[in-house]
C-alpha cells in the first residue's frame, strides 16, 4: 500500500537518485518507488528514461546514476569533480533498503562517534573513542555543509601498516539526501578518496541508500571494495532501523547533541532553514 | 476505556524475563520500555530510547551497574538513569542533567509491575497476597484490551473482576491480567495462585486455555481502534544547545540522611549518605559533593562509590589543625542526621579512552581513586591502583580494595615515596594516563617525576585537597564582564569571586581556595596572576581561564567571559 504521495516542494524540486547505471545495464529496466510514487526506469538513448504511471518524468544521468525529479525547475545537481578525475576508480558498492528517513541515514554517515562501537576494529576501536574538535561551515554560495579537520583514530590506518593512527576526514552535504566524504587514501597519502552516499527517499521512513567510491587504488578488486562497504553498511542498518522517531527531528530539544555532533546540528538547521517538512519532524510540530 | 487510564499499574514482564545482564523490551499503553535488572537486584524501567540519537536502549549492554547504548557507548547509571560517561568527549564530565526518563517499577508475585503516570503507590492485588504463584507464558493478542477483558470474563463461570484490568477464577486458582500494550494490542498474563503438583501439565493445560481465549478474542470481529499517539518529551532546554559546559550549580539542593557512620581507617570516618526522598543523581568517578555542616561550613568530599550504587559514600580525615569541618563531621554528625549537600560536580573527570591507567593515591586522597578504580574494573580497562599510607591501619576503605588491582606502599618517607613513584612512572606509552590525589608534596613530586619520565602534561591528572600556596591578595585591579556588560573594581583583600557575588553575578563556587576548579571563568583580555593549584602549567600559560576565588590580575584590567 502506497502512502499519500509527497507534496513537499523542497523534496519535489530536487533531483533524486533512482538506480545506478551499473544495475540498470544488467537488469535492462527497474521498478522502484520515489517520494511515495511508483517509478519505472528503462534504458534509452542518452542513458535512461524514468516513467511514473506511464508518463515521462524529468530524467538526468550523472555520476553513474539515473536521477529523477517531479519539480517544475529542479536546480542542477551539485558538483562532484572527483567523479571525472581520470586516475580514480569509480566503484558502485551497493544499494541498501533501510526502514528509516533519509535524514537519519545522512546523519549516521556524518557521525564519527559510533566508529568504535558499531564498526569495531575497522573504522574505530575502543579505547580510542574521542571525537576531536573539528570545523563546520554552511557555505552560502554553494548551499552545502562542509565539515573539515575531522580526525578519528582508525586501527590499521594504512595498507602498509598494522598500527592505528588518526585518519583525516572531510564531509560535504551538498544535497539534503546526499553526502560525500573524503579521507586520506591508504595507498597514496597525498590524495583523498571520495566515498558517497546518495539516498533515494522512497517514503518518509523508507529509503534506498546508494553507495560507492571514487578512489586511488589499483590493487584491490571490485569485490574487495564492495565487500568492505557492505560490511560497514550492514553494521549501520540495524542501528538505523532502531532509531525513534524514524523521521529526523528538527526541534533542537528533541534530542541531546554534544560537541561531536556539530555537523549534525548544522545539517538539521540547514534542513529547517530550507523549510523541509517531509521525512522530518519540523520544529514546533 | 478505563483500561487505557495512564495511572493504572500493570504487569509488564515476568521476573524470569530479566535474567542476569539482559535487557528486556517492554510495552505499556503505546510506550516502549527498556527493562533491566542491575546486579544488586534493582529493576530499572526506562523509556526505550537513548536521549542522544533515539536508539532503542533495549539493544544496549547491561554491565550489571550501568546500561551502555549500542550506538555511541553512552553509559547510564542504574536507578537514576543519569548519563555518567560520553566516550566521544572522554576529558569532559557529562552534564548531570542528562538523564533518561524512568518509570516506577515494583517486582512482586513473580512479575514486574509498572505504570505510565501513577497516582498512587503500587498495591499488590489482594488475591496475590501471600501466594506462591506460578506465572504462565504471556499470550499476546491483537485486539483492544477492553475487548480482551470482556471475553476473559467469560472464560469460566465464577469470574470476579479485580481492579480495572484483571479477572480472577477462584475454583481454578487462576488470575488473568490484561496488559494494555496499546489501544489495539494487549497481552494476557495468567497466574496460578499456588504451585501445582504437576507443573508441566499445568503449564501446558493453562497455555492451551489462554491460547484458546486469544483465538476467541481475535475472532470476535471487533474493529481494533487506531494506536495511541504518544509523543516524546523534549529534553531540557539547557541540553539542546551547544556547548554543554555546565556553568551554574546551585549549592545545596539535596537532602541526605547519614545511613551509616563508621571508622574507615585510623582517623578516617566513613559516611554513607542516602537520599531522604527519591533517588540521588548519578555521579561520575572523580566527582565531589559539597557537604554543608551544622556549624555553617561547607566542605568538599569525593564520592568513593562504584558505578550504579545508590548511596554516596565519603571519607573524612580528622584534621584537628584544620578549619573545623572534619572535626564537626567526626564529632557532631551521627547516624540518622540529615545533611544538605550539593549535587555531584566533576572537576576531575576520568578519561576512559586509555590503554592503561595509573591511579596514585596518598592517604585520604584514595577517595576519588576508589571510584575511578571501580569504574575501570567494571569496564575492563587495564589499570593499577597504588596506595601510599603510613600503615595498613591508615588505608581507608580497605573493604572496597578487595578485588581491585591494588598495590600498597606502606610507611615510606619522602625519599622512599619518590623512589617508588619513579618505578611506577617509568615506561610512558601512547594512550597511558596517570591520576594522582594526595597531600600537596606528593602531588608535586609525582608531577615532577612524571615530567622527567616523559609523560606529557595532558596525560597527568591531579586533584589537590587544598591549596598549599599563600595567597597574595594585596593587589587591586579592574575587571570588565564581557557578557554582563559591567566593569567592577577588585580592591586589595577581596577576591574576584567575592566582588562578582556581591554585584549579583552568579558564579558557582565550591572550595574557594583554588583547588577544586568550580569557579573557573574564561579570560578574554588581560594577564591573570594564577594562584590556584587546579590549572596545569600549559593551561596557566594560555591565560584564557582563571580561578576567580584566588587568582588575580597582573595587568591593570581583565576582561572576563561572563
Amino acid at each position: 500500500m502506497m502512502a499519500q504521495p509527497c507534496t513537499d516542494t523542497v523534496m519535489l524540486e530536487h533531483w533524486h537518485p533512482v538506480v545506478s547505471l551499473d544495475e540498470l545495464r544488467g537488469a535492462g529496466r527497474c521498478r522502484t518507488v520515489l517520494l511515495d510514487r511508483p517509478v519505472e526506469i528503462v534504458r534509452a538513448a542518452g542513458g535512461a528514461r524514468v516513467l511514473c504511471d506511464s508518463a515521462p518524468v524529468q530524467t538526468l544521468v550523472q555520476y553513474g546514476y539515473v536521477w529523477a525529479s517531479f519539480g517544475t525547475a529542479p536546480a542542477p545537481l551539485f558538483p562532484f569533480p572527483e567523479f571525472d578525475e581520470a586516475d580514480r576508480r569509480f566503484v558502485v558498492t551497493g544499494v541498501f533498503g533501510v526502514q528509516v528517513s533519509a535524514g537519519r541515514a545522512i546523519e549516521n554517515f556524518l557521525d564519527m562517534g559510533h566508529f568504535p562501537y558499531v564498526h569495531t576494529g575497522i573504522l574505530g576501536e575502543e579505547p580510542h573513542t574521542e571525537v576531536k574538535e573539528y570545523d563546520v561551515e554552511i557555505s552560502q554560495s554553494r548551499d552545502e555543509i562542509l565539515a573539515t579537520r575531522c580526525r578519528f583514530y582508525q586501527p590499521k590506518a594504512a595498507v602498509s601498516s598494522d598500527e592505528g593512527a588518526d585518519v583525516e576526514y572531510i564531509y560535504r552535504v551538498p544535497h539534503p539526501n546526499c553526502s560525500v566524504l573524503y579521507k586520506s587514501s591508504p595507498v597514496d597519502e597525498t590524495r583523498l578518496d571520495a566515498i558517497y552516499i546518495f539516498v533515494q527517499p522512497m517514503g518518509q521512513e523508507k529509503i534506498r541508500a546508494h553507495t560507492g567510491m571514487c578512489i586511488i587504488d589499483d590493487a584491490s578488486t571490485d569485490l574487495d571494495i564492495r565487500s568492505f562497504q557492505q560490511t560497514i553498511f550492514g553494521q549501520d542498518k540495524p542501528i538505523l532501523e532502531n532509531q525513534y522517531p524514524r523521521r529526523l527531528p528538527l526541534d533542537p530539544r528533541a534530542e541531546t547533541p554534544i560537541r561531536a555532533d556539530k555537523s549534525a546540528i548544522a545539517y538539521r538547521r540547514w534542513l529547517a532553514a530550507k523549510g523541509l517538512g517531509w521525512g522530518v519532524i519540523p520544529a514546533g510540530a | 476505556m478505563e483500561m487505557l487510564d495512564l495511572a493504572g499499574w500493570h504487569p509488564i514482564a515476568a521476573s524470569s524475563d530479566l535474567p542476569t545482564r539482559h535487557v528486556f523490551h517492554g510495552q505499556l499503553l503505546g510506550r516502549e520500555f527498556a527493562v533491566w535488572r542491575a546486579d544488586d537486584g534493582f529493576v530499572n524501567v526506562w523509556e526505550n530510547r537513548c536521549l542522544h540519537r533515539g536508539v532503542r536502549l533495549s539493544l544496549g549492554l547491561n554491565d550489571g551497574r550501568e546500561l551502555r547504548c549500542l550506538y555511541h557507548g553512552w553509559r547510564y547509571s542504574s536507578r537514576s538513569a543519569g548519563c555518567t560517561y560520553i566516550p566521544a568527549h572522554p576529558a569532559d564530565a557529562p552534564a548531570r542533567t542528562i538523564c533518561n526518563r524512568t518509570y516506577d517499577a515494583v517486582e512482586a508475585a513473580g512479575m514486574v509491575w509498572s505504570s505510565v503516570a501513577p497516582e498512587a503507590e503500587f498495591a499488590l492485588p489482594e488475591v496475590l497476597a501471600g501466594a506462591d504463584p506460578l506465572v504462565l507464558r504471556p499470550v499476546p493478542v491483537n485486539a483492544a484490551p477492553g475487548v480482551a477483558l470482556a471475553l476473559a470474563e467469560g472464560l469460566l463461570p465464577d469470574a470476579r473482576a479485580i481492579g480495572a484490568a484483571s479477572v480472577s477464577f477462584a475454583e481454578a486458582g487462576l488470575v488473568v491480567f490484561v496488559q494494555p500494550l496499546d489501544a489495539h494490542r494487549c497481552v494476557l498474563r495468567g497466574v496460578l495462585l499456588a504451585q501445582p503438583d504437576d507443573r508441566m501439565a499445568a503449564l501446558r493445560y493453562h497455555d492451551g486455555v489462554l491460547c484458546g481465549l486469544r483465538d476467541r478474542i481475535e475472532a470476535s470481529g471487533e474493529v481494533a481502534p487506531p494506536p495511541l499517539e504518544v509523543g516524546f518529551q523534549p529534553v531540557d532546554a539547557a541540553l539542546a544547545e551547544m556547548p554543554a559546559r555546565a556553568r551554574s550549580g546551585p549549592k545545596a539542593e539535596l537532602r541526605v540522611q547519614v545511613a551509616r557512620k563508621w571508622d574507615a581507617a585510623q582517623d578516617v570516618a566513613g559516611f554513607q549518605l542516602r537520599a531522604v526522598r527519591g533517588v540521588l543523581p548519578a555521579f561520575q568517578p572523580g566527582a565531589h559533593i559539597d557537604v554543608h555542616l551544622p556549624n555553617g561550613m561547607s566542605r568538599q568530599y569525593s564520592i568513593t562509590n562504584a558505578p550504579g550504587e545508590s548511596d554516596y559514600t565519603i571519607g573524612v580525615k580528622r584534621d584537628a589543625a584544620g578549619r573545623g569541618g572534619s572535626v564537626c563531621l567526626h564529632g557532631d554528625v551521627r547516624e540518622g542526621d540529615v545533611l544538605a549537600i550539593s549535587a555531584p560536580r566533576n572537576n576531575f573527570p576520568l578519561r576512559r579512552d586509555s590503554e592503561k591507567v595509573l591511579l596514585i593515591a596518598g592517604g585520604i586522597g584514595i577517595t576519588p581513586m576508589l571510584a575511578m578504580a571501580q569504574a575501570l574494573q567494571v569496564q575492563g580497562i587495564p589499570y593499577a591502583l597504588h596506595v601510599f599510607a603510613r600503615s595498613e591501619a591508615h588505608v581507608p576503605f580497605a573493604d572496597r580494595l578487595a578485588g581491585l588491582a591494588v598495590t600498597r606502599h606502606l610507611g615510606l618517607d619522602a625519599a622512599g615515596t619518590g623512589a617508588v613513584l619513579g618505578d611506577i612512572l617509568s615506561g610512558y606509552a601512547f594512550s597511558h594516563h596517570v591520576y594522582v590525589c594526595g597531600p600537596a608534596p606528593m602531588l608535586t613530586a609525582t608531577r615532577e617525576i612524571a615530567a622527567g619520565a616523559g609523560w606529557p602534561e595532558e596525560a597527568v591528572h591531579f586533584e589537590y585537597f587544598a591549596n598549599p600556596e599563600v595567597i597574595d591578595d594585596s593587589t587591586s585591579f579592574e575587571i570588565a564582564l564581557a557578557r554582563s556588560a559591567m566593569t567592577l573594581q577588585v580592591p586589595a583583600g577581596r577576591s574576584i569571586l567575592e566582588v562578582l557575588q556581591e554585584n549579583g553575578v552568579d558564579v558557582p563556587s565550591s572550595c574557594e581556595q583554588g583547588a577544586c576548579g568550580t569557579c573557573v571563568c574564561g579570560v578574554l583580555e588581560g594577564e591573570p596572576e594564577h594562584q590556584d593549584v587546579y590549572l596545569s602549567a600549559a593551561e596557566r600559560a594560555a591565560n584564557d581561564q582563571i580561578m576567580t576565588c584566588v587568582s588575580r590580575a597582573r595587568s591593570a584590567r581583565l576582561v572576563l567571559d561572563i
